[in-house]
């Protein structure tokens, strides 16, 4: 059982803002699947699931996700799952199981940062928006890279264009953490290739990307662009992998998901 | 803290302490069939149903059901007879301990589910854990119980 003083059904994203700022030990919940893990002690939790942010909406060329939907919703829905090939179903469809998923929120998972995230890495490749309420329109990637600050995460704001994108990873046993996770995509000329799990949070491989733009996608620059990224980022230890061993498989992922994209491309 | 919520069709004020979870608050009230297994989420034993979608109540704050729908394996006795007796034709019946958490999902799976193949039947039974009478007979009990064998 968590120590919590008090317990806040927020009536709109001002009171929650307003409480997330003014009270000290106050936490936005989520999907609270990580949150009893750590015996921590919160003043007010904030609940915003009767705020109506559970909806996965098409808007002029983008898909918006409310914070409050679930990872099971993203896996089912027939615009999220099938967005860039139906790379964030891939993304989200072997955490855990069905009934973690039907709890765990995309804005509990992306607000906190996780940096064994899945679906984080996915959204990463697809140039992913986060709106918050006081912060307003911000990158996934800024986010991930900047400090944390207070606020309310609304909805993530996904792109929807021509890009063609895949994830792959790389799991001690099926429902695990990643030991390592990798998404592509190709828009046009442009590419990203994010590397999650290092155990870090997920980063843009730019260097392999722009090898990419360059040089053009086939086998050759596959397993090229794979070397590249593992040569460019860091990669570390903990109790899934070590460091060495994550940079040993980065590049075979990185080969593996752009040669998904080159399938993708010869079957269109 | 105190909120009304429905619990297998009765309508019931709980009385629980701001951080209690689900599983905890269930069993206070007498639904012995919810228990805990891992206490992280992964094991699926303290599956129930929430609004009708299976849930870890071990994850799921009692502080955040209110005016909702909770379903233990107390409100599907029959639905759970019938399956026990596909597990008990195939030499699949466990030890009880993990059942009403498995069952739960199967029965979820069900009602979600047209015609799965062996691989969508894995795929949705993959947060239950336990097969602790062995894959093959549990496997071959769960398509007999869809009907696709």
């Amino acid at each position: 059982m968590l120590q919590m003083d008090n317990f806040l059904y927020a009536s709109d994203l001002s009171e929650a803002y307003d409480t997330l700022l003014s009270v000290p030990g106050s936490v936005v919940l989520g999907g609270c699947g990580y949150l009893r893990l750590g015996a921590r002690s919160i003043s007010t939790a904030i609940d915003l699931s009767r705020l109506d942010l559970d909806f996965v909406r098409e808007i002029e060329g983008a898909v918006e996700i409310g914070a409050m939907t679930t990872l099971r919703t993203l896996e089912t829905d027939l615009l999220s799952s099938s967005l860039a090939g139906g790379v964030l179903q891939t993304a989200v469809k072997n955490i855990v199981g069905v009934q973690l998923r039907n709890c765990v929120t995309i804005g509990g998972t992306v607000a906190g940062r996780y940096p064994f995230s899945d679906p984080i890495t996915a959204l990463m490749a697809l140039d992913t928006q986060l709106m918050f309420y006081k912060n307003g329109l911000v990158s996934l990637e800024q986010y991930l890279a900047g400090k944390d600050y207070k606020d309310i995460l609304e909805k993530i704001i996904i792109p929807k264009d021509a890009r063609r994108a895949a994830f792959t990873c790389i799991r001690k046993a099926k429902t695990d953490f990643a030991v390592l996770n990798v998404a592509v995509s190709k828009k046009e000329d442009a590419y990203r290739i994010i590397v999650g799990s290092r155990p870090g949070r997920a980063i843009n491989a730019s260097t392999a990307a722009e090898f990419l733009t360059q040089n053009g996608l086939d086998d050759v620059t596959a397993r090229e662009a794979g070397r590249l990224a593992a040569e460019s980022l860091r990669f570390g230890d903990n109790p899934r992998g070590s460091g060495l061993y994550r940079k040993a498989v980065c590049p075979v992922l990185i080969e593996r998901a752009l040669k998904e994209v080159i399938e993708v491309m010869h079957a269109a | 803290m105190q909120l009304e919520t429905h619990i297998n069709g009765r309508t019931l004020t709980l009385d629980f302490p701001n951080g209690e979870f689900l599983y905890e608050t269930l069993r206070r009230y007498g639904y012995l069939s919810v228990k805990q297994g891992c206490d992280i989420g992964s094991c699926g034993l303290c599956t129930v149903w929430l609004d009708n979608t299976p849930v870890l109540s071990c994850g799921i704050l009692t502080a955040r059901i209110g005016g909702k729908e909770i379903t233990t394996i107390e409100a599907l006795q029959d639905e759970a007879h019938s399956f026990a007796e596909f597990m008990v034709a195939e030499g699949a019946e466990q030890c009880g301990f993990c059942s009403p958490g498995f069952t739960m999902t199967v029965l979820a799976m069900k009602r979600e589910l047209n015609q799965p193949s062996e691989e969508e039947i894995n795929h949705y039974l993959a947060g239950n854990l336990c097969r602790c009478s062995g894959y093959k007979g549990q496997m071959r009990a769960i398509k007999k119980f869809m009907g696709v064998m």
